[in-house]
């Protein structure tokens, strides 16, 4: 029982990992970028190749996973997505079903459609016993990154000169400019971290997660799940979102597997009709 | 935008409705290509039905402005309900008959559409996008999951429609299916266009420029939207009937969320707005996967993905958007010379 709950903690945190940099450039810049998990799908076969082909330490993929995803998110920010900002949601939307469909194709091409195993290094393998329930070691890794990564981004959001810009910039972009705000700077950074973060997230997964070139898509909704239930003004509140929706994922497959794949959407539609505004936002919702 | 057009609002409406040479001439086309490619009607009427889905996204995207990612699940759901009507009334004419195999895949449908689309009329874009993105996929997994009823991931096998009207029946080489989806699309597309061209069509169009304005002006905008969403979704279920028919196969790749993707591709593709967008842009579509699924069939998506993205880069209402340009650029080339 507290090994499931633990599981889908750790589910979760992963989850917020993978999407927290989608909710902040959504909230940002009202930018629907599907694609994110084409950049957590980037990070995890980086991964891959790095241990599986060349050997390198598990340590050192996440650092790299990380600035991997991050460079290609502003590469790609600055040349692709910059232009759709003021755009509608509609070509938004098609231009990042276009980007994940060739990234699809692309991994296909270069890796082949089977998943990918990665191969936990011996220290983070087996199982320990904590208040009486059996805990993965490595899923217990996992929290404790993603912990002092959320720990590190409220930190920042709430305390630095950054976070207080980035929170002017999400609540009203327009006033935020009008005093002297560099908004689109402030949005490539978030986007690269963001992208990074995403990265970081598959890469982190790659050993749980399955990897296989339709990853982008099959996590897109997950991530439009945490939006929608946590909304996109803070990022507690896709903390919280997806600490909820990794525990029911988990705990849904595990007592009734027959239906555990309803569990996660049944949640979003009914939240969507009860809370439009989500779940945890505050009141006062743009 | 229209050159010489009565200016009494009757005159006008008149003129939205009349029959073009060009239309004419499509209608005609799509019938010769019976004759001119007889060794690709399977194609050709998978084109149909893949416009016609097209064009009943375009319904609610290109007239009432609502986005949706999630066409497929109703195109999915008429697929099953006409699969599994023949399937299971095989042999008893009644039930099999084709026709109304489409009577229910359309009702099912529909059905599912009118309860959803209170979901739609709430919040943004983005909500409308996750809404229909989350029905798509609860339709999917139920589809995966009731083994018993849909064959899962293998499919429902043995769907067999007697014959048309009790008279033709699905050969092999597909022209009675030919013929059964080209006069079922037109009959949609016909209604769509009369539909389209009514005032409710006008007060759609309404809605979609100003939501707000549109209620002022005592529009009952949500009660049109509702019955928007309905209408598509009925067409989608009949679209999607008519390719378990025709193929005698339904599978859970006929609700994948690609088919949704794909539908609204063909749609900008065409170019949404016009109806006409919607079967052209399948024309495109299909010949393209067909073109390049010779080459590369595993990275076919790649070229779709490419296609989406330049699209959206650089080209503004796609096809019939580019000829409409072109045809403004030389009528006022005229007028200058």
């Amino acid at each position: 029982m507290l090994t499931i709950l633990f599981d889908g903690v750790a589910y979760g945190m992963l989850l917020f990992v993978l999407a927290v940099g989608l909710c902040i450039t959504l909230g940002l810049m009202n930018f629907i970028n599907l694609a994110h998990g084409a950049f957590a799908m980037a990070g995890g076969y980086l991964t891959v190749v790095m241990m599986n082909r060349m050997g390198i330490s598990f340590y050192w993929c996440l650092p790299a996973a990380f600035l991997f995803s991050a460079v290609l998110g502003v590469v790609l920010e600055r040349v692709l997505y910059r232009r759709l900002y003021d755009k509608t949601h509609l070509d938004q939307v098609l231009f990042s079903i276009g980007l994940i469909f060739m990234a699809m194709a692309a991994v296909d091409y270069a890796m082949g459609a089977s998943p990918q195993i990665v191969k936990l290094p011996p220290s983070l393998s087996g199982r320990v016993e904590i208040l009486g329930a059996q805990v993965g070691i490595y899923h217990l890794f996992v929290i404790v990154i993603c912990g002092l990564l959320t720990i590190g981004l409220q930190f920042v959001i709430a305390k630095t000169r950054f976070g207080s810009r980035l929170r002017a910039s999400v609540d009203d972009g327009r006033v935020a400019r009008g005093l002297g705000v560099n908004v689109t700077g402030i949005f490539a950074l978030t986007f690269a971290v963001g992208s990074g973060l995403a990265g970081l997230g598959g890469a982190l997964g790659a050993p749980i997660l399955s990897m296989d070139p339709s990853f982008p898509l099959k996590y897109m909704i997950f991530f439009l799940i945490v939006i929608s239930i946590g909304g996109t003004t803070t990022i507690t509140g896709p903390f919280f979102a997806s600490i909820l929706l990794g525990v029911a994922d988990v705990g849904g497959k595990y007592f009734v597997p027959e239906i555990g794949g309803f569990i996660i959407y049944t949640i979003m539609v009914a939240v969507l009709i009860f809370r439009p505004q989500g779940l945890f936002t505050r009141s006062a919702a743009r | 935008m229209i050159p010489d057009s009565p200016n009494k609002p009757a005159g006008w409406l008149l003129w939205r409705t009349r029959w073009r040479w060009y239309e004419l001439a499509f209608w005609a086309a799509a019938a010769s290509s019976f004759f001119i490619f007889p060794s690709k009607l399977m194609l050709i009427s998978e084109i149909f039905i893949l416009g016609l889905l097209a064009v009943s996204i375009d319904l609610t995207l290109g007239f009432a402005g609502l986005v949706t990612l999630g066409q497929g699940a109703f195109f999915g759901v008429g697929a099953y309900a006409a699969g599994l009507m023949a399937k299971y009334g095989a042999g008893t004419a009644p039930f099999s008959d084709p026709l109304l195999g489409l009577l229910v895949a359309g009702s099912v449908a529909g059905a599912l559409g009118f309860v959803t689309s209170f979901l739609v009329l709430r919040g943004s874009d983005l909500t409308r996008l996750m809404v229909t993105l989350g029905v798509a996929l609860i339709v999917e997994e139920i589809v995966t999951q009731a083994k018993d009823i849909t064959g899962g991931s293998d499919g429902l096998q043995g769907v067999m429609s007697s014959p048309v009207l009790g008279v033709w029946s699905f050969d092999l080489y597909g022209r009675t299916a030919f013929w059964y989806a080209l006069i079922v699309t037109f009959v949609c597309f016909w209604f769509c266009r009369r539909l389209v061209n009514s005032s409710f069509g006008l007060s759609l169009l309404a809605i979609k420029g100003n939501p707000l304005r549109a209620r002022t002006i005592g529009m009952p905008v949500n009660t049109r939207l509702v019955a928007i969403y309905t209408i598509a979704a009925t067409i989608s279920g009949i679209s999607g009937g008519l390719l378990t028919q025709t193929t005698q196969f339904a599978s859970p790749d006929m609700v994948a969320f690609h088919r949704s993707a794909d539908a609204l591709l063909i749609l900008v593709f065409g170019g949404s707005g016009f109806l006409y967008g919607g079967l052209i842009g399948a024309v495109v579509f299909r010949v393209m996967q067909d073109f390049i699924g010779n080459i590369t069939p595993q990275y076919w998506l790649f070229w779709v993905g490419l296609v989406l993205v330049l699209l959206v880069l650089f080209v503004r209402g796609g096809i019939i958007g580019m000829l409409m340009a072109l045809r403004e650029r030389f009528s006022r080339k005229g007028e200058g010379s």
